[in-house]
């Protein structure tokens, strides 16, 4: 699916959304509740509609709904580290996961203005077109790709996260892990900060 | 909310937000409030009232929603510990309700004084009138051994509603000579912030270890035990010192049983204790209005936990700390959850629906140092009628957490308190 089909749709089901998930009436006995009443017990920490405003937590907003979900189901199973979310995705089936999921990936991605160093970001634009791109097309920007949104994204955030890969508590996937292991070895731990300064410096 | 202070009437903020079309057609209450669809007046603007606001707003935006509240700002319970141990300032956990006002949100400071079946009587705008009422008033204290709301603003602050009370502990910790004695006592549950009474001392031994290192802090707690109590007292057997003698003792089942308010000495079991610094947080129930609306069964306030409207009282809807919402705690994230719960079946009934099915979450953070997190939360849905956990969701955070991942806890904190207050009162 293109980048454009995709938004349309986006608009389209973004903006019955709300009233669905309000006014939905749920009879039965297997009620379940809808990905926006989910959704809406994340904002307490994900920031309003999944946009965060505090740099350690990530903006979930406008994912794709499979690399949320995947990610989701992963700290479910304990599979990616955690210190609080695997206790929360515990508490959801994956039927709920990706009702969740398919949510936040129609709300807008806000990306957040931050504090970069300029040249850094330059020099990162260019490992993250040598090791990134191809899995995290147009700088990271396209939902489509499946690969979770890197620009605008919270430095600290990323930098948590690629810790977290490079030192083997989370697992990245194989085709990451060994570009992670190569830009590491060529570029030291300075090619990742660079990448991450270039992500943070996006608008 | 017996110590509401006196606020001038301010104008009623704008009217209501450019409409947006929905799809309803007409709604069953569009004729008695000209093309809006209806009323809903929320009473008191803490956490509880801004988010519902701001929900109602979110899936409707020509529903007319007002707040009645006596304060200008609102200054957040939860983080205000920070304040104490001189980790953060009073203004980063002050809010105004500017943005909401931005949404459309009408904001009348005043006190609400009682519900009635569709009108909120206020003290000076007169009676309000709604189709749907959320009273969302936190809690009131049960003050005793002399303590009272009035010497709580001027000699022995409890501290447990965010403002003049956090500044007046802390410029109190503040002159407090090296070498003095802090007396905090937790109160009985339920209470609002289960994990706070601990984590206030953690925070004021933080600024004790390094601003008065030979000072004391004894907690005298009435209870057998508390909230995350294990992660904490091994804290503070970690960066302070945890016993008779040592920087934190912490008396169980214990109550204070008198208190000479002149020189702050207590009276505990067989001990009378002289403070310097006296923080007795009162025992607590449902704000005052809720009594004098009839909302109360015993102290707190009764609800159908999928739509938070109150059993006592037809349209009526209570949140937060003053309702029973149990196993839910009476917490900051819990009042925004219940809210957003509550926010959607009132917008559903005033569309002539069904309330959808609700969900629920509590996340809660401590800070013991300013590198040392720790955290609880709980995923609850609703089966049987009533609000349950979900099994095998939730817990403590792990007291093998490394150092790096503890760190990241506070800073997971901070965010969390960013966003918590921006879905709260918009940014």
């Amino acid at each position: 699916m293109n980048l454009k089909k995709t938004m349309l749709i986006t608009a389209a089901l973004t903006s019955t959304a709300a009233l669905s998930a309000f006014a939905g009436s749920h009879g039965g006995k297997t009620a379940t509740a809808s990905g926006e009443m989910l959704g809406n017990t994340c904002a307490g920490c994900h920031g309003p509609r999944g946009n965060s405003f505090g740099p350690a937590i990530p903006t979930i907003a406008g994912n794709a709904a499979t690399y949320l979900s995947d990610k989701m189901k992963a700290y479910k199973s304990g599979d990616a580290p955690s210190s609080i979310m695997g206790n929360i995705a515990k508490g959801y089936s994956d039927a709920e996961i990706d009702a969740m999921a398919g949510y936040f990936s129609k709300q807008a991605y806000k990306p957040m203005a931050q504090k970069h160093d300029a040249a850094m970001a330059k020099a990162g634009k260019k490992l993250h077109d040598k090791y990134c791109e191809k899995c995290h097309s147009e700088a990271g920007t396209l939902a489509d790709d499946e690969s979770g949104l890197l620009s605008g994204q919270w430095m600290p955030y990323l930098e948590y996260s690629l810790a977290d890969f490079q030192s083997g508590a989370a697992n990245a996937p194989k085709k990451m892990a060994t570009k992670l292991k190569k830009l590491h070895k060529k570029e030291g731990a300075a090619g990742i900060e660079k990448l991450i300064h270039y992500y943070g410096s996006a608008k | 909310m017996s110590n509401f202070t006196r606020r001038n009437f301010l104008q009623v903020s704008g009217a209501a937000a450019a409409a947006t079309t929905v799809g309803f057609g007409h709604s069953v209450l569009a004729g008695s409030h000209g093309g809006s669809k209806g009323k809903v007046v929320i009473v008191g603007g803490g956490i509880g009232g801004a988010t519902a606001a701001r929900y109602i707003k979110y899936a409707d935006s020509k529903i007319d929603v007002t707040i009645i509240e006596p304060n200008k700002h609102y200054y957040t319970c939860f983080t205000s510990n920070e304040v104490l141990g001189g980790n953060r300032s009073m203004d980063s956990i002050k809010f105004s309700y500017e943005h909401l006002k931005k949404m459309g949100v009408k904001v009348i400071h005043d006190v609400a004084t009682v519900v009635e079946a569709k009108q909120v009587v206020t003290q000076k705008n007169g009676k309000v009138t709604f189709d749907k009422c959320i009273v969302s008033p936190g809690v009131d204290f049960k003050f005793m051994h002399g303590q009272t709301a009035a010497n709580a603003e001027t000699d022995l602050p409890h501290a447990w509603k965010a403002g003049s009370q956090t500044m007046l502990l802390r410029k109190q910790l503040e002159s407090m000579k090296d070498g003095g004695t802090v007396v905090i006592s937790p109160p009985t549950n339920p209470f609002r912030c289960p994990p706070g009474p601990a984590e206030r001392i953690s925070q004021i031994a933080w600024y004790l270890k390094n601003n008065k290192p030979k000072s004391k802090i004894i907690a005298i707690d009435p209870k057998a035990k508390f909230s995350k109590q294990g992660l904490f007292v091994q804290g503070w057997k970690k960066h302070y010192s945890l016993g008779e003698g040592k920087m934190i003792e912490y008396r169980h089942q214990t109550a204070i049983e008198e208190i000479d308010i002149k020189t702050k000495t207590v009276v505990a079991g067989v001990d009378e204790i002289k403070a310097d610094v006296l923080n007795v947080i009162p025992a607590q129930k449902a704000g005052k209005i809720a009594f004098a609306s009839g909302l109360t069964e015993g102290d707190w306030c009764p609800v159908n936990h999928k739509t938070f409207e109150s059993t006592k009282m037809k349209n009526v809807y209570v949140i937060g700390d003053s309702s029973v919402a149990s196993p839910m705690p009476k917490s900051g994230y819990a009042c925004n959850s219940q809210a957003k719960v509550a926010a959607a079946a009132i917008v559903a009934a005033l569309h002539g629906k069904d309330a959808p099915h609700p969900s629920y979450v509590n996340t809660c953070y401590s800070a013991i140092t300013p590198t040392d997190g720790i955290s609880v939360s709980m995923v609850y849905n609703f089966a049987d009628g009533k609000i349950g956990k979900v099994k095998g969701s939730g817990g403590l955070s792990s007291a093998d957490a490394s150092e790096e991942e503890r760190k990241r806890t506070v800073k997971y904190a901070h965010s969390w308190f960013t966003n918590i207050t921006a879905d709260s009162f918009g940014r």
